[in-house]
């Protein structure tokens, strides 16, 4: 039985630039992605890793054209992107509970005034499936970085995202919680077929998952398969002392 | 009627004026209760602060042009600053406090020399401190009014904003247009600030929204317990302050930051018992 197709065949980005203060963060990036896909997208930190993802999501003015289309080649608007933040930058003393955070999302029944029964059983279906419901009452702020990242990712696989962003998801992970995240990942790929996108410095996790590496350097795209990329001069240039030393990778 | 009032120990109320005082703080309490809670947890204290010393100049303007009614060019100057303060703070400048100071520092400036203008401002100094028996009947409609709008919205927009609070880019994934949702707030900041500041004061006008919600967080662990008890904290303490002014003689908008300020100390050193922190 087919659980579910990506909606999508194919995004693209063409000639897409972002400027802030008259300087280019990005520039002129052209980039196909396909469903079912993994696309990796390296940079050395302040390169325009975070700019791409946030012009992806609409979140910041754009020059140039980002198009979607489904499977039968017309375009489409009605994407669904889940996205998982690099970190969350929220004040952690907020009384902000795992639960009210899943119903804010969930449902526009005003969580200051609690939550309805079928909200919450939603939100407690959610977190069973991630094996997280024992946080729900937690404060999202007392959870630690792989807690919060489950719960995050819980939040953008529901639903079922066409596009799915990951934006440097295991920064803060142990060498355990990295695997188990990504064998959860990969698992959603194989059952959902949806276009990914992961912000990564573990150029390893490129080389034996990418099917598609995205260099940024100074605003600017290279695309290619993982092993051009890797191999490349540009690659060298960027990441040669950082990456020997052990510096960039994680 | 009197005496039943004063035997059980709200004589005050006997006055006409207090009367209106006590309902206009009452109103005002579960707006600034509600809406404070946000702005703590966006860390919007200085935001708001600087959006309370624009309204020398809204005060100013309003009596320059003669405007009918003060409140309406009040909240009106307000909005505009409020959206043009939320312009700089988002608009990833380095220096957002230092920008947002230069705000608050020239629209105080501006304002007194709008209303020094071949008169001493001295006689405006009732804005500084607040005259809370100053609030009018029909004043004190405009205020219901206004409440019941802004609660209606607060709990429409509420899901909203908290994603947005809890990161934007996340926010905008969810197909969340944050930068609407981030003025309609400021809008309401504004709006409710402008409601009481000509009783509270522009000294004073700031704690009001910050500090119940303040309190309320130390000791809160949902959303719902934190608007609830900010909401408390903020009628309690207006109660006790309002009393505390009649009885001692003081004024009425600095005795409820002294009971606000009791508050949060009280719910500070309960959090330190309970281990939290």
């Amino acid at each position: 039985m087919q659980i579910h197709k990506c909606g999508l065949d194919i995004i693209r980005l063409e000639n897409v630039g972002v400027s802030r203060f008259g300087h280019d963060i990005i520039k002129d990036v052209n980039l196909t992605l396909k469903c079912g896909g993994i696309t990796a997208v390296i940079g050395v930190n302040g390169a325009g890793k975070t700019t791409l993802i946030r012009t992806l999501l609409g979140d910041i003015k754009y020059k140039g054209k980002i198009s979607f289309t489904d499977h039968n080649g017309r375009p489409s608007r009605d994407i669904k992107i889940g996205y998982v933040p690099q970190q969350l930058s929220f004040d952690k003393s907020t009384p902000t509970s795992v639960l009210d955070l899943l119903c804010a999302v969930k449902s526009k029944y005003p969580a200051f005034l609690g939550h309805r029964r079928r909200d919450k059983t939603a939100a407690m279906d959610l977190l069973n499936a991630s094996g997280c419901a024992e946080l729900a009452g937690r404060r999202i702020g007392e959870l630690s970085g792989g807690e919060l990242q489950r719960i995050m990712l819980a939040m953008a696989l529901d639903p079922v995202p066409d596009l799915l962003i990951l934006d440097e998801p295991v920064s803060s992970l142990d060498i355990n919680a990295v695997q188990e995240f990504y064998t959860r990942v990969f698992d959603l790929r194989q059952s959902y077929h949806m276009a990914i996108i992961i912000v990564t410095h573990d150029f390893k996790l490129v080389s034996d998952y990418a099917d598609n590496v995205v260099m940024i350097d100074g605003g600017r795209a290279v695309i290619g398969s993982p092993e051009d990329i890797l191999m490349s001069a540009d690659f060298k240039r960027v990441f040669g002392a950082a990456y020997f030393t052990g510096g960039a990778a994680h | 009627m009197t005496e039943f009032l004063s035997h059980i120990g709200l004589g005050f109320l006997s006055n006409g004026f207090m009367l209106n005082a006590l309902l206009a703080v009452l109103m005002s309490s579960v707006l600034f209760g509600a809406i404070g809670t946000m702005a703590v947890d966006n860390r919007m204290a200085f935001f708001s602060d600087a959006l309370g010393h624009s309204a020398t100049t809204g005060i100013a303007l309003g009596i320059m042009f003669g405007v009918e009614n003060e409140l309406i060019s009040l909240i009106a100057f307000g909005v505009v600053m409020a959206l043009i303060i939320n312009k700089v703070r988002t608009s990833g400048t380095a220096s957002t406090d230092t920008v947002i100071s230069v705000f608050a520092s020239a629209s105080i400036a501006v304002g007194l020399m709008l209303l020094s203008k071949n008169q001493s401002a001295a006689q405006y100094s009732a804005y500084l401190v607040g005259d809370i028996l100053s609030v009018t009947k029909s004043e004190l409609i405009f205020l219901f009014v206004s409440t019941i709008v802004i609660l209606v919205l607060w709990g429409v927009i509420y899901n909203r904003l908290l994603l947005v609070s809890i990161n934007r880019t996340f926010a905008s994934s969810r197909g969340i247009r944050t930068a609407v949702y981030e003025n309609l707030f400021c809008a309401v900041i504004a709006v409710v600030v402008m409601l009481s500041i000509r009783w509270v004061g522009i000294l004073l006008i700031n704690s009001l929204l910050i500090l119940p919600a303040a309190a309320a967080r130390n000791v809160s662990r949902s959303v719902r317990q934190y608007h609830v008890l900010s909401v408390i904290i903020a009628l309690v303490s207006s109660v006790a302050g309002l009393i505390m002014s009649w009885y001692m003689g003081v004024s009425s908008s600095a005795s409820i930051v002294v009971a606000l300020t009791v508050m949060f100390v009280l719910t500070f050193i309960f959090r330190k018992r309970s281990g939290r922190d």
